[in-house]
């Protein structure tokens, strides 16, 4: 009595090439039982999946090795003026790192403007060490000054591990670059006809296998604005939320932005802003 | 001078976990930069772990293995207050040795 078995492995081959060739026009009744039924599931387990990687390698992120090369560098005497960051002022006063980041972009009074981590740096590096600032703006990311740079956001942030964001909006300044980061993150352009609102305006989106954070309120605790810096593990790269926001623009086909420029930096109080409240769980972990 | 591991020895009872971070570019040799010219390779071979001075753990690591890259093994019969000691070599000959304590 061989020909059941044998009748039954057919069928089941062919139930097998059912589901995955006829998915979308559904020839045959059987296929498209199971292909309903297992479409559903995926979406969730697919997240489910990123988090049990994301759990995985979390307690090994790399991006302690930058922690530890950013404090090394705070302390040391570089540059033509030969001397420290130690008296660099994050908002919270000179040399205070501690809960800095997650009061930035603020309005500093010694140089006029609204600026976030990088571009306080920038002006740190200028006014203390003497360091050139239009010239590690230019250097590309990961190279030259921009990896010291890299280094550094890693272990000021790191400094406010699991504090919450309030960026400070009592200046008129930080209110304006909250509007201008508003009118930048609806604002519609390029060969794609794309804004940051495409994205990041609702929840529950996604880009291939990536949840996208809805940035036009606080997306969750560690989540969005909340998540940067972070490593990321298919380029072994620390990335800033200048790089990232470099990286969005990219995407959306539109010219660079300027390293700190003033969208960039409005774009952080915007977001940051959205955020209140969110926790801080910078340097995140990224696929 | 490569820049320093991060090691974290956890004795929990009988069983030590240490759990160790490098800092290396890890280049595999196939990859190729922007002017199309082959990025030659340069990678860790060699792992050797010590404990109190005697090698518990010795791996040869090749160019499969990640940019900093991360090990976990665990020990066993390891104290509060003994020292783990972990070196790599790698295809330059280039060395790397960072020790830490049992907590």
């Amino acid at each position: 009595m061989k020909l059941p078995p044998l009748l039954a492995a057919l069928a089941a081959l062919a139930g097998l090439a059912g589901t995955v060739l006829a998915q979308p026009g559904a020839t045959t009744a059987a296929a498209a039982g199971p292909a309903a039924v297992t479409a559903p599931s995926t979406a969730p387990s697919t997240a489910d999946g990123i988090a049990q990687y994301r759990a995985m390698l979390a307690d090994g992120n790399p991006a302690e090795l930058f922690e530890a090369k950013g404090e090394a560098l705070w302390q040391q005497v570089r540059g033509p003026k030969q001397a420290a960051l130690t008296q660099c002022d994050l908002g919270k006063g000179p040399g205070v790192v501690q809960g800095a980041f997650v009061e930035l972009p603020r309005w500093f009074a010694d140089t006029g403007r609204v600026q976030d981590l990088e571009s306080r740096l920038l002006s740190c590096m200028a006014q203390l060490q003497g360091l050139d600032a239009a010239q590690i703006a230019r250097t590309p990311f990961g190279q030259g000054e921009q990896r010291n740079l890299e280094a550094l956001v890693a272990w000021i942030a790191a400094a406010s591990r699991g504090l919450r964001f309030q960026l400070p909006q009592a200046r008129a300044e930080e209110r304006q670059a909250y509007a201008l980061g508003q009118r930048a993150f609806f604002y519609r352009g390029g060969p794609y006809d794309f804004a940051c609102a495409t994205c990041h305006g609702q929840a529950g989106q996604r880009v291939r296998l990536q949840d996208l954070p809805d940035l036009t309120r606080n997306p969750g605790d560690g989540v969005g604005f909340a998540a940067w810096p972070a490593y990321r593990v298919s380029s072994g790269e620390l990335w800033t939320m200048q790089r990232r926001l470099n990286d969005c623009f990219r995407q959306q086909r539109f010219p660079y932005p300027g390293f700190a420029s003033e969208v960039t930096v409005a774009l952080g109080v915007y977001m940051g802003v959205n955020a209140r409240g969110a926790e801080s769980v910078a340097p995140g972990l990224k696929r | 001078m490569a820049d320093p591991m991060r090691i974290r020895a956890q004795a929990n009872g009988d069983k030590t976990t240490v759990r160790v971070l490098m800092s290396h570019e890890m280049e595999t040799g196939q990859r190729k930069d922007a002017a199309g010219k082959l990025i030659p390779a340069w990678h860790i071979q060699q792992v050797s772990a010590a404990l109190n001075g005697k090698t518990v753990l010795t791996a040869q690591w090749g160019p499969s293995v990640a940019k900093n890259p991360f090990l976990q093994f665990n020990l066993k019969g390891a104290k509060p207050g003994d020292k783990v000691a972990i070196t790599w070599v790698d295809n330059r000959g280039e060395r790397r040795s960072d020790e830490a304590t049992v907590v």
